[in-house]
């Protein structure tokens, strides 16, 4: 229906992949850093609260040039990496995926921890008391119980994997079929003569994407309001 | 015999606690007025709470010993705990709120147990419900059913008609006093209303700002006031 050349859906892809990848592997750490900053008082709390924050109020091409410098071939993280596990980022869609999860990080971080902090944690007593030990009652009670902060922390991340630009075009670049999403693939039909029809084109796409998460996100917290409330 | 003693200390704030009983089976009753500490005794039983000193132990295991250094966790005591506000699970059905303790100790499902107790609490018709569409009294009704169903060495039960109305109490009280009987699970209940513990209570151990200040039969609930519960 919009007639879309190869490259743009190539683009769409693209975009589509790196978020779902961004937030699917920054969820995990997104848990846990959650449960730290709801559960526990350590030194460094504060240190952890703002590290996780930073990628919100620094320019994004600061946290570009910063994961590049880190996570770059030649960078200490990016090195150590690539001999040990054979995973590089540079120049390749996986660090565009990290940048976006990193971008997305905070989103993804604070409603996990606002659900947390506000799970009655009688309950967990009770289940301690019925025979769970501390992983079974973070995995049948503290899990379920937050699960509709997790929903709402992942759509946020995701919205912003799919639009971040800054951290990515500056750390991995914008090279068409690796690491050129969709506002990539704008800006560079923008900068070109006759390239306002394809941007135009993606624009409408972005639109629709971001739409489409937002209602996927209200269905997604209706149902498990009605699982847990049963109305 | 004697079944649970405990001898604790534990300082809460301004409250001095200071307690030391020993429960034979039946039902023994923790009584005093609000801020006497019952609610932490139990907890202490439960595991819930470490007390600064002393020691807890039920039938032949010790559960607690400062001196020892002995403190087992909440999740490894079998002790079944009816709280005062019930604390079912919401996102889990009445049915799945009571098989949780099963679940957790990795026991096989066990079909003739779990319908003797749920037709010893009447609670057959509300097993696909959720926790939020029960009644007060059906939900404390579920909450003791979960807790038997753990295969409790003891049951607390905190106040388990404190949050209900009149007519809800009236609806509880001859289950638990079926428990008491029929069930022979030893229990720890707790509550500052004398009329509904004369009706329960075997052994009565009146607290009185952190201290025990008798321990007997239910007798002693004839020098308290009784607020009347019908």
């Amino acid at each position: 229906m919009l007639n879309l050349s190869s490259a743009e859906w190539t683009a769409i892809e693209l975009s589509l992949r790196i978020a779902i990848v961004a937030t699917a592997c920054a969820l995990p750490f997104g848990i846990a850093v959650g449960w730290l900053l709801a559960r526990k008082n350590f030194w460094g709390k504060a240190v952890l609260d703002g590290i996780v924050h930073l990628p919100l109020v620094l320019p994004p091409v600061v946290t570009g040039y910063l994961l590049l410098v880190s996570f770059g071939r030649k960078g200490p993280i990016g090195a150590f990496l690539d001999q040990h596990f054979g995973l590089v980022f540079s120049f390749r869609w996986t660090g565009a995926a990290l940048a976006c999860g990193v971008m997305g990080f905070p989103l993804l971080v604070r409603p996990i921890r606002l659900a947390l902090e506000a799970i009655d944690r009688r309950l967990e007593d009770a289940a301690a008391t019925l025979g769970a030990n501390h992983l079974w009652v973070f995995l049948t009670i503290t899990l379920p119980l937050a699960l509709p902060g997790m929903i709402a922390g992942a759509v946020l991340c995701f919205a912003r994997a799919l639009g971040e630009f800054g951290a990515t075009i500056t750390f991995v670049s914008n090279i068409p079929g690796e690491t050129q999403t969709i506002s990539a693939a704008i800006y560079t039909f923008l900068q070109v003569p006759g390239g306002d029809a394809a941007a135009a084109r993606l624009v409408a796409v972005a639109i629709i994407l971001a739409l489409a998460a937002l209602v996927a996100s209200e269905w997604l917290a209706r149902r498990a309001a009605i699982r847990f409330h049963g109305e | 015999m004697i079944v649970l003693s405990v001898n604790v200390e534990k300082q809460l704030g301004t409250l001095n606690l200071s307690v030391r009983f020993e429960a034979a089976g039946g039902a023994t009753a923790l009584f005093g007025s609000s801020g006497a500490g019952k609610t932490s005794v139990v907890n202490m039983i439960a595991g819930l709470l470490t007390p600064d000193r002393g020691s807890i132990a039920l039938d032949d295991t010790v559960l607690f010993d400062a001196v020892a250094g002995i403190n087992v966790p909440p999740h490894q005591r079998r002790i079944g705990y009816v709280f005062q506000e019930g604390r079912l699970f919401p996102h889990l059905s009445v049915r799945q709120n009571l098989d949780y303790g099963r679940r957790m100790s990795g026991r096989a499902p066990d079909a003739s147990e779990f319908a003797r107790i749920v037709a010893l609490l009447d609670i057959g018709p509300l097993l696909d419900r959720r926790p939020r569409m029960l009644s007060g009294g059906e939900r404390q009704r579920v909450a003791v059913g979960r807790a038997l169903l753990t295969r409790p060495r003891l049951l607390l039960l905190d106040e388990p008609l404190a949050s209900l109305g009149v007519g809800h109490k009236r609806e509880i009280l001859p289950y638990l006093i079926r428990l008491r009987d029929d069930a022979a699970v030893p229990m720890v209940y707790v509550s500052h209303t004398a009329a509904e513990l004369r009706r329960i209570a075997t052994t009565v151990v009146r607290l009185d700002a952190g201290r025990v200040a008798a321990c007997g039969g239910i007798e002693l609930l004839d020098e308290a006031d009784s607020d009347a519960i019908g």
